[in-house]
């Protein structure tokens, strides 16, 4: 990370003032995690802060992790034009909690707002207008999910004997594939029926 | 005289709609003839490109930025590329770096002619539009014989882009540059004075330095407002901090001014273009590193090793080291961005799409509120909105 970018970070680690914050540089850009309850606050922070100036809210985007206990991490990504710097905002939720909305800090949060939710299901409270946004009017389920088949679960075609649009179950007339290219000498570790416990106290193998 | 209820108009405007830029609904609610609330509804050219990146490896994942702004195409896979370059830490020779601004730039005309003999049509000019088709199909000359196709070049892969320019091409653009200005000089006159265009232009869609951040504004939008905010210069990446040029500003923020910043980008891309052409490094075009970049087709001829490589590269891809990035590129339209997030294996963990009309079209109501239907119009073509990028 550069100069100016570490010492940004050192900054914004003493002087906001959220419980349980924390920066950190990734590939030279710098990520600051906050609790999902704290955003709205830090949001602002950050663009009034005379040393930050964020001003530009540039997305907002949602990441499934289904392993972990809050599955969702809700991206900010931000831009501050003055002192020519990014910052990544992130928040861990779960599929329950909502988080505080952004739109009265941005007005551009609105419909990444709306999107992630689509998209993920993640709630945003006090967002005035949490419609779908990308899929189709009466889509069910949140397509970016992990669990959410690549395939989805409808097909659309017209139906010309009910002059209208039909959906029907998705069939596929080769099933869906998707190789494991994790190489087998590197990644998995194969163990045999019975045999689960064998690598635990190192005899085993 | 009872005095009689005056009901709002709840209109539809589009997905059918010539000045709709393809698929646009547009639920407008008027008083009279004046816009009171405007409601974009997307989604209508939805294909899951997120979600089908997440399936495929990174080579694979190309193709569908160009399918996303289908006007440039190209921007958009350098956005990708670089993000992954990232993620390798990786450098493309010198050589690959220029083509890639080079090609940037052919883009970036595209684009505007697209966006500006478009925008003129919506207001009621014919001509740029036809005369603006033939300069595009000049610069898409060029995508073919650099990569095969007009549209979807898939051109620029992480590591660098994929083949180098065919003998002779470097003459073409050139010569192509010396009459390209003339284009431009010639929509200037048809427009740029006109009194219809003015007319239906000038302090329409007005927007404020602090509402364009405030809405996440990017591109000619932020810089019709006059804010000089190019990431070209501000975050060059390649090799533009190398090249030599201007970032035009507006002063008003209205449609016409968003008008004049991109006529007068289009001047500076030729600038780049030239400068490009003139000190075109010779060498190798993408990464020699063959775990990332396939070999040549010759070498594949003698070497067992050669073709190894390729077919690893072409069936399994390349992993990528886990991490996660957010590159951005002054795409022709604004910010684009890609927030890549790899876990290790050969296929993106997660790909988002900043796309800048995304932000654009957000602004649409707040943008038209209080201005008359023909307005919108003006508004939308002056945005430069294509739903490729919008709808994902």
């Amino acid at each position: 990370m550069n100069q100016a970018l570490t010492e940004l970070g050192e900054y914004i680690g003493s002087a906001l003032t959220v419980e349980g914050a924390g920066t950190a540089g990734v590939n030279d850009e710098l990520v600051l995690t906050v609790p999902a309850a704290e955003i709205e606050r830090t949001l602002t922070w950050l663009r009034d802060d005379a040393h930050c100036l964020f001003k530009v809210l540039l997305d907002i985007c949602g990441v499934d992790y289904p392993d972990r206990e809050k599955r969702f991490e809700v991206v900010y990504n931000l831009l501050s034009l003055r002192h020519n710097q990014r910052i990544r905002v992130k928040v861990a939720v779960d599929a329950d909690t909502p988080v505080p909305s952004a739109v009265g800090v941005f007005s551009a949060a609105g419909w990444y707002e709306r999107e992630a939710w689509d998209l993920y299901g993640i709630y945003f409270a006090g967002n005035p207008d949490l419609r779908r946004l990308m899929t189709d009017y009466g889509f069910e389920g949140h397509p970016l999910r992990k669990d959410f088949p690549l395939t989805g679960f409808v097909e659309l075609r017209y139906d010309d004997e009910q002059k209208r649009c039909a959906y029907e179950p998705v069939q596929l007339t080769q099933d869906f594939r998707d190789f494991d290219f994790m190489s087998p000498w590197e990644g998995a570790e194969y163990i045999l029926p019975g045999d689960e416990k064998a690598g635990e106290d190192g005899t085993g193998g | 005289m009872a005095e009689s209820e005056i009901k709002n108009l709840t209109m539809n405007f589009g997905p059918q709609h010539p000045a709709a830029h393809g698929v646009l609904r547009l639920v407008v609610e008027m008083d009279g003839e004046v816009i009171e609330r405007a409601d974009p509804h997307i989604g209508l050219l939805h294909r899951g490109t997120e979600k089908l990146i997440e399936h495929k490896t990174y080579t694979q994942a190309v193709p569908y930025f160009d399918r996303l702004d289908y006007v440039s195409p190209m921007c958009q896979e350098h956005a990708f590329a670089l993000a992954t370059e990232k993620l390798l830490g990786i450098e493309v020779p010198e050589r690959g770096q220029y083509v890639r601004v080079l090609f940037s730039e052919i883009t970036r005309l595209l684009n505007h002619i697209m966006n500006v003999c478009a925008f003129a049509l919506d207001v009621g000019a014919m001509t740029p539009f036809l005369w603006g088709f033939e300069e595009r199909e000049k610069m898409m000359g060029f995508y073919d014989k650099v990569s095969g196709a007009r549209l979807h070049a898939a051109y620029f892969r992480p590591g660098g882009v994929h083949r180098d320019l065919p003998a002779g091409l470097a003459d073409e653009i050139a010569a192509f540059c010396e009459t390209f200005p003339k284009f431009i000089d010639d929509t200037e006159t048809l427009l740029t004075e006109n009194r219809i265009f003015k007319q239906r232009t000038v302090d329409i869609g007005v927007i404020s330095q602090e509402d364009a951040l405030d809405w996440g504004l990017s591109g000619p939008m932020l810089r019709g407002s006059g804010l000089p905010w190019d990431l070209r210069k501000s975050q060059p990446y390649d090799v533009y901090d190398r090249m030599d040029f201007d970032i035009p500003v507006g002063k008003n923020g209205d449609c016409y001014d968003r008008y004049l910043v991109r006529i007068e980008e289009m001047r500076q891309s030729l600038r780049i273009i030239r400068q490009c052409l003139d000190e075109l490094p010779d060498g190798p075009v993408k990464t020699r590193d063959n775990k990332i970049s396939p070999p040549d087709r010759a070498e594949m001829k003698g070497s067992m090793e050669a073709l190894i490589h390729h077919f690893k590269l072409y069936t399994e891809g390349y992993k990528v080291p886990a991490g996660e990035t957010y590159t951005a590129v002054e795409a022709p339209k604004g910010e684009f961005g890609v927030y890549l997030v790899s876990d290790g294996s050969n296929k993106p963990y997660r790909c988002k799409i900043r796309a800048p009309g995304f932000a654009f079209l957000q602004a649409t109501e707040f943008m038209s509120k209080g201005h008359m239907l023909a307005d919108l119009v003006a508004i939308v073509g002056s945005m430069d909105i294509v739903f490729g990028e919008i709808d994902r």
